[in-house]
């Protein structure tokens, strides 16, 4: 009985949705005459008046910026959920861990490659208005290069209070920067720098400091991701 | 790619799925590419190729290797987790 009447709810929805969508038609444009499409609003306004050169990244952190501070919100609260659970099992003895020391080549190769990796994260986090990619890419190819630290060396220690206090202030610049474009420009994350000239590193406004903030905030966290879990004893 | 994720979904050795996992990301990520859209493209390779497996991989070393030791009901009161 319970089953047939979910079938049956299932069925009124399905129909009332489908009947919305033959509507419109597949592949039709579903918006009302002579109102200008928002793809074709968000490429004027990103060459034209924005002056950044990746539109994903000028629609990610402009124009849908208040999502992205939710997603990075959304990771904030899954490490630290992953923290929480993890927190007690670490301090029971246990005698199987991850952790062997590794051999030369890898050490010696890990810490040959480890600034390259971090400083290729950097650039696309930094670059992140001008090239592909940006602040999360940017912030977890940081995070794979300690990981690879990680490995290599059994007592590498990354200092957790450190972790904290970077990713703190990187989420404090992302909302301060909202908040003081909520004060000069009137909406939350608006622009409130200078613009810039096309294709140039300070160009785009405010979307350079909040992708370096978000850069930092996502390589701090996953690099914490790595560590709790590369620490927890089982 | 749609050979590994099967395999992936058949293999009882969780290490060999995780694998499989990461071959299919490679895969999309190189897809994403082809189709013009390096942004997700470097998303997918940084995250599902590399972060994921790693994860996976060190969780599997801390908990069971095969799928079938779930089962074992002794073993896992016994000790292991």
């Amino acid at each position: 009985m319970k089953k047939f009447v979910v079938i049956l709810l299932l069925a009124v929805m399905g129909y009332y949705i489908s009947i919305t969508f033959f509507d419109i038609g597949f592949g039709d444009s579903h918006l009302v005459e002579g109102v200008v499409p928002v793809k074709d609003a968000y490429l004027n306004e990103t060459v034209n008046s924005l002056n950044v050169a990746n539109t994903v990244t000028s629609i990610v952190v402009n124009f849908r910026g208040f999502d992205t501070l939710g997603e990075v919100t959304v990771l904030f609260l899954a490490v630290t959920a992953l923290g929480g659970i993890l927190y007690k099992k670490r301090h029971q003895a246990g005698e199987r861990s991850v952790l062997f020391s590794a051999s030369k080549v890898v050490t010696s190769g890990s810490k040959l490659l480890f600034p390259a990796i971090v400083l290729l994260g950097a650039y696309v986090f930094i670059h992140g208005h001008l090239s592909p990619g940006g602040g999360f890419q940017g912030g977890v190819i940081i995070a794979t290069g300690f990981l690879l630290m990680l490995l290599a060396y059994e007592n590498f220690t990354v200092g957790h209070n450190t972790l904290s206090v970077i990713e703190s202030l990187a989420g404090i610049t992302f909302a301060g920067v909202g908040i003081w474009g909520l004060i000069y420009g009137g909406s939350f994350l608006e622009n409130f720098l200078p613009v810039g000239t096309l294709n140039d590193l300070f160009s785009g406004g405010v979307i350079p400091i909040i992708y370096i903030a978000v850069g930092f905030k996502v390589a701090a966290e996953l690099t914490g991701v790595i560590y709790t879990v590369l620490h927890e004893k089982g | 790619m749609i050979g590994a994720a099967v395999y992936s979904i058949r293999q009882k050795d969780l290490l060999y799925a995780t694998i499989a996992t990461g071959i299919i990301s490679l895969v999309l990520s190189v897809l994403f590419y082809l189709l013009q859209a390096p942004d997700v493209a470097l998303t997918e390779a940084a995250i599902g190729v590399a972060l994921t497996t790693i994860i996976f991989i060190i969780t599997i070393r801390n908990t069971v290797r095969y799928e079938d030791e779930h089962d074992n009901k002794e073993k896992f009161k016994s000790g292991v987790k």
